[in-house]
């Protein structure tokens, strides 16, 4: 169990690593440089030189890529393309809203979904389990711009219900956001219940024609009791890697929707760092995303080790 | 199995030809694949001759009927620089829909690919290579599709290999777990013992078992492809205009959505009956393949 922990963190780290790897060599490889960017693009000869030694661009890339990584790894970025601001301080904000956006997301969606999961899947087939796959459906393939646009249209303009967009400046506090990022809220709860939902329904169908299940009805126990007591425990384990899979995209700048609500998140910096070419930020936001990415996704695989005995010990049996 | 049974189930053996057209046959069978194959069928048709039909010039403008409700000239109404919306409508899923249908092929071809032959490879070279796959996995979604626009510009052409790349990369993880499923059958352990090179079992063994899951793969993709490139274009890194796409008027009407909100609603449903009949087909090909889409493997 310790052994595979270990495996399992390393791993984890490497990840974390190549992507630094990558994330550096492709800005590398990539034309243009932080100098090129505020000094337009013709800028040459001694001026570029010399703003090339100021930043230190001058240097070997694999000193460049030590020192970066290394400030990196101690969660402090440098600054920005314009050599005023410091980054670390600005993505701070910025992570901050991301979370509150995705706080909220995740407390009304997750239960929503498991709950409508469950529900589709005992009902397979049927009615309930139709309609709801349905919507599922509509709300994974219709674009989030489209879905956000129609929620703006017919409760924002028509009805009047609901702020069209958020004004609230960055660094307000969190509980200014209410209610401007309600609408934003609802688009994301859209998609990630029907992410979760269909997951959740095949593990209930999955589980409700295992031969426990079946054991248990022929034993004659209560159907409401199969279903809390033998079904629902095990069918709701394979849920944790798709929340997490949630989690990370929610923290990991919904691009779109931040940008259509103008929520002042993780996405919306991110694309203002790429319009504005500003590589530092850019670097340090992937950086950040993709860490938190491998993260979540280690802790879902933890916990799914700790909750189901089994797959500890199958795994230690095949590795 | 007797002899002749063998020989009946020789003789009757399909091409493969025939026999996705029997999947084909299959699949508009049921409701959820019929519907899909419609929308494909009526977007693929329009976007072949709506520079045919089309009422207007795309890039024609007129002051003087800026933002203008649907009329009998203008069915779907004019947009914020006086330019006919049905037309647009007519003329926006071309971009989309010619980047998508190259990218996806390449897509499926690189990553399948590399993903088999990982799969069959093992050892070293395939631990190396899927902790990259690991790596470029976790960069987050359309941020790398964004920086690759802007540093090489909004062609067709980079659009196409940067989708092709990125979609590329979870196709090797899938491709790479359908070989592992047929990888230690009986025939490949025959083939190897039969001497064939790596090459020849790939090719003859491992690629054709392979194709279901990724033709359902490849179809599921494709329907995340274009809701990526409406999006990007929607972001403003997408299609330069004047060309109309569907995700670029959505985003320029919007800010007009309360004067004239017919300037959203042909492309948003032009854009929303595409993606959903991508992935009404795929939905229905994976039943008929009998390929369970939802049940990843936990871990």
């Amino acid at each position: 169990m310790i052994n595979l922990l270990l495996r399992r963190l390393a791993l984890g780290v490497v990840t974390v690593w190549l992507v630094s790897v990558i994330i550096f060599a492709g800005m590398e490889v990539l034309p243009g440089d932080a100098c090129t960017v505020v000094l337009e693009r013709d800028a040459q000869g001694e001026v570029l030189e010399n703003c090339r030694k100021n930043l230190g661009l001058d240097r070997p890339p694999l000193e460049r890529y030590l020192s970066w990584a290394a400030g990196a790894a101690r969660g402090d970025f440098g600054l920005s393309a314009d050599g005023q601001t410091k980054i670390s301080t600005e993505v701070a904000l910025r992570v901050k809203n991301s979370i509150l956006l995705a706080a909220g997301a995740l407390s009304v969606g997750v239960p929503l979904a498991i709950l409508l999961g469950v529900i589709a899947g005992l009902a397979r087939d049927r009615f309930p389990d139709i309609f709801v796959s349905t919507a599922a459906i509509l709300a994974m393939t219709i674009p989030e711009f489209v879905a956000a646009t129609i929620l703006v249209l017919v409760f924002s303009i028509w009805l009047g219900w609901l702020p069209a967009v958020v004004l609230t400046p960055a660094d307000a506090p969190a509980l200014e956001f209410w209610p401007e990022f309600i609408p934003a809220v609802i688009v994301l709860v859209m998609v990630m219940v029907a992410h979760i939902m269909r997951m959740v329904r095949s593990s209930v169908i999955e589980v409700m024609a295992s031969e426990y299940v079946q054991m248990a009805t022929l034993k004659g126990v209560p159907y409401w009791r199969i279903v809390f007591r033998h079904a629902l425990p095990n069918a709701l384990l394979p849920a944790i890697n798709v929340v997490a899979l949630t989690v990370a995209w929610l923290l990991g700048g919904v691009v779109v929707v931040e940008v259509v609500f103008n929520y002042p998140g993780i996405g919306r910096m991110t694309i203002d760092a790429i319009s504005d070419r500003d590589l530092p930020i850019i670097q340090a936001l992937v950086m950040l995303i993709a860490a938190t990415y491998v993260l979540v996704n280690l802790v879902a695989d933890l916990a799914s080790m700790m909750l189901n005995p089994r797959l500890r010990t199958m795994k230690m049996r095949s590795k | 199995m007797t002899d002749a049974a063998t020989e009946s189930a020789d003789t009757a053996r399909p091409t493969a030809l025939g026999r996705w057209m029997q999947v084909l046959r299959d699949l508009v069978r049921r409701p959820s694949g019929a519907i899909g194959v419609f929308l494909v069928t009526i977007h693929v048709i329009v976007a072949f001759i709506s520079p045919w039909i089309v009422p207007y010039d795309f890039k024609s403008m007129d002051s003087g009927i800026i933002l203008a409700a649907p009329t009998a000239e203008h069915w779907l109404g004019t947009d914020a620089l006086g330019r006919d919306v049905l037309t647009r409508v007519l003329l926006g899923g071309r971009e989309a829909l010619w980047v998508c249908f190259l990218a996806i092929p390449l897509t499926m071809i690189w990553g399948g690919l590399a993903g088999v032959y990982l799969g069959l490879r093992g050892g070293w070279v395939d631990e190396v290579a899927m902790r990259l796959v690991d790596a470029f996995l976790s960069l987050p979604g359309i941020l790398p599709l964004m920086v690759f626009v802007v540093v090489f510009g909004a062609g067709n052409e980079v659009l196409i290999f940067t989708l092709a790349f990125f979609f590329g990369i979870p196709v090797i993880r899938v491709a790479r777990g359908a070989t592992h499923d047929v990888v230690a059958r009986d025939y490949v352990l025959a083939a190897r013992a039969r001497g064939h090179s790596r090459g020849s079992i790939m090719r003859r063994e491992l690629l054709p078992n392979t194709l279901d899951v990724m033709m359902v793969e490849g179809a599921m993709r494709l329907s995340w492809m274009l809701l990526t490139f409406s999006s990007l274009s929607f972001l403003g890194f997408g299609v330069t205009p004047p060309t109309p796409d569907w995700g670029q008027m959505i985003s320029e009407a919007r800010v007009y959505m309360s004067l004239a909100p017919w300037g959203v609603l042909g492309p948003m449903i032009a854009l929303s009956t595409l993606i959903i009949g991508v992935n009404l087909t795929a939905d229905a090909l994976a039943k008929t393949l009998g390929i369970d889409r939802t049940r990843k493997a936990v871990v």
